[in-house]
């Protein structure tokens, strides 16, 4: 990785850690997304049950969260669960529920405590009444937080996320609210996408996607939110990703821009 | 040979349908000190070996993003050669020694036709009507086209198609049911097809660029290095081995959607 010169881990909301070397500021990604994949095989490779690489993710979870914080990342978005994850065993279900619950308890809390705005997209509604409390309790009192905005994704499709924002808008189209169907444009269907949880509007959009475990698909995440974002899949099972793998990551990233200039598509 | 390989590869499961972007034509032109006109047409006859290739192994949809909405930015004389080009291989199309006529190509072109010049949009209207009845393989050229925009699109004409059933079914606005992910789809552009197993884009680049987002999502991802020029058989294959591995999970998923 190459000498990296890096203070203090946690530091408070926009304060500005040094980056390491070879990573460049101007050409940050302000938005990065992750597909963290491959617990349960991580888990079975090692013989264990597959709840223990739930446990496993989490943990490089927590640390995916404190380096992209350290790197100025303003907007990291995670995908935890997906409206197709339904269909796994009823036992592993619960326990991931059950586990979310747990990372609101204390790792979001902890994020919130250092100043992170915590959000959540997805079908909120489909999830359990106890986790739906804490969804809400740990946004609201994160709200008014200038640091970097923790987005988690559960109970999440992007196809809905769109179908859900078509519906929206023709609820107002039906309510007088909205002109005509005419009206109906892309900025309008964005601005009606979850990822509006984003204040910042031109960071609703992730700049950088990376997908782990070697899977090269991008499985119903931010499909609309996906058009120019470039993608970066990574062999590693997602509780193996660590401080080292973001950084060739974010260090393949800017590569590209630089050769870009910035060109959009 | 080709024969032997493409036997080889049926014996495991067939993409149905391969969607390409066609990136690197320019590069390739630079690379070889041609003129662009020239990039863009050796792009062109990768294209037509690729479709060949395509329906000896049995695939029965490609779709290619020939021109994209974002294009539309590029300088005015770029955007003309490709749109005098475009025009000149869609006339060629409707020729009885075409590729097209020659293997039963069904062509169709999607995207948002109002912005192509008025000779290029009848070209192509034609060209479909004139491939209507070829039932080899079907062809999806995306030509003024993004995603967004096709979703856009999709979704006026499912608030409007509701609409009207609630005015022709007389029932009270309030009473409808809401709209569904089977609406928007049905009134996507690409509807004509089923969504493709596996995305090529050629020349490294490892983004979408508003290409199919709706319809890629559970589709296998290839993105080679070779320029859209460059493509080869060992491209196709490799791209088709790698779907091949991913199979019996791309189906539990597709069933679930």
């Amino acid at each position: 990785m190459g000498s990296s010169i890096i203070k203090s881990s946690c530091g408070t909301g926009g304060a500005y850690e040094e980056l390491p070397e070879g990573l460049e500021k101007e050409l940050m990604p302000k938005h990065v997304a992750v597909i963290m994949d491959g617990n349960r095989r991580w888990a079975k490779s090692r013989g264990l049950p597959v709840q223990l690489g739930h446990i496993a993710g989490r943990r490089a979870m927590k640390q995916l969260t404190r380096n992209c914080k350290k790197f100025g990342v303003q907007v990291l978005t995670v995908f935890a669960f997906s409206t197709e994850n339904w269909i796994r065993p009823k036992e592993e279900v619960n326990f991931l529920m059950n586990l979310f619950e747990e990372v609101i308890r204390s790792d979001m809390e902890e994020l919130i405590q250092n100043d992170v705005r915590v959000s959540v997209v997805g079908n909120v509604g489909g999830l359990r009444p106890s986790l739906q409390s804490l969804i809400s309790s740990s946004s609201e009192r994160s709200k008014d937080n200038k640091g970097m905005d923790m987005v988690t994704a559960l109970n999440y499709s992007g196809r809905h996320d769109i179908t859900e924002a078509t519906k929206q808008i023709a609820r107002k189209v039906k309510d007088g609210v909205l002109g005509s169907v005419e009206d109906i444009d892309e900025t309008l269907i964005e601005k009606h996408l979850q990822t509006n949880v984003i204040e910042e509007s031109s960071y609703r959009n992730p700049d950088l996607l990376i997908r782990t475990s070697g899977e090269l698909r991008l499985s119903n995440f931010m499909l609309w939110q996906s058009a120019y974002t470039e993608l970066i899949f990574v062999d590693k099972l997602f509780p193996d990703f660590n401080e080292g793998d973001l950084v060739e990551a974010l260090t393949l990233f800017q590569k590209r821009q630089r050769r870009y200039g910035g060109h959009k598509y | 040979m080709r024969k032997s390989l493409f036997r080889i590869l049926s014996v495991g499961p067939i993409p149905n349908h391969i969607a390409f972007i066609l990136d690197g034509n320019r590069r390739y032109a630079k690379k070889r000190n041609l003129n662009e006109g020239m990039g863009y047409r050796a792009g062109f006859l990768s294209l037509m070996t690729l479709c060949k290739y395509c329906c000896e192994l049995g695939v029965k949809y490609v779709t290619i993003y020939a021109f994209s909405i974002d294009n539309f930015k590029r300088k005015p004389h770029e955007v003309d050669a490709v749109m005098d080009l475009m025009l000149e291989k869609i006339q060629g199309m409707l020729k009885e020694e075409s590729i097209v006529s020659q293997y039963g190509v069904r062509v169709y072109f999607i995207g948002n036709l109002e912005l192509l010049n008025e000779h290029v949009r009848q070209a192509a209207v034609k060209a479909m009507e004139a491939t209507s009845n070829n039932d080899k393989i079907v062809l999806l050229i995306c030509v003024a086209y993004t995603s967004t925009d096709e979703i856009v699109h999709a979704a006026r004409e499912s608030c409007e198609a509701k609409r009207a059933r609630v005015r022709s079914s007389g029932a009270r606005e309030g009473n409808e049911e809401e709209l569904k992910v089977v609406d928007i789809e049905r009134h996507m552009y690409m509807g004509v097809a089923p969504d493709p197993d596996i995305l090529v884009r050629t020349s490294g680049e490892t983004r979408l660029s508003n290409f199919l987002l709706w319809q890629t999502s559970n589709c296998v991802l290839y993105s080679p290095r070779a320029l859209w020029p460059e493509i080869g058989l060992r491209h196709l294959v490799w791209a088709v081995l790698n779907y091949q591995r991913v199979f019996p999970l791309l189906e539990r998923r597709r069933k679930q959607m």
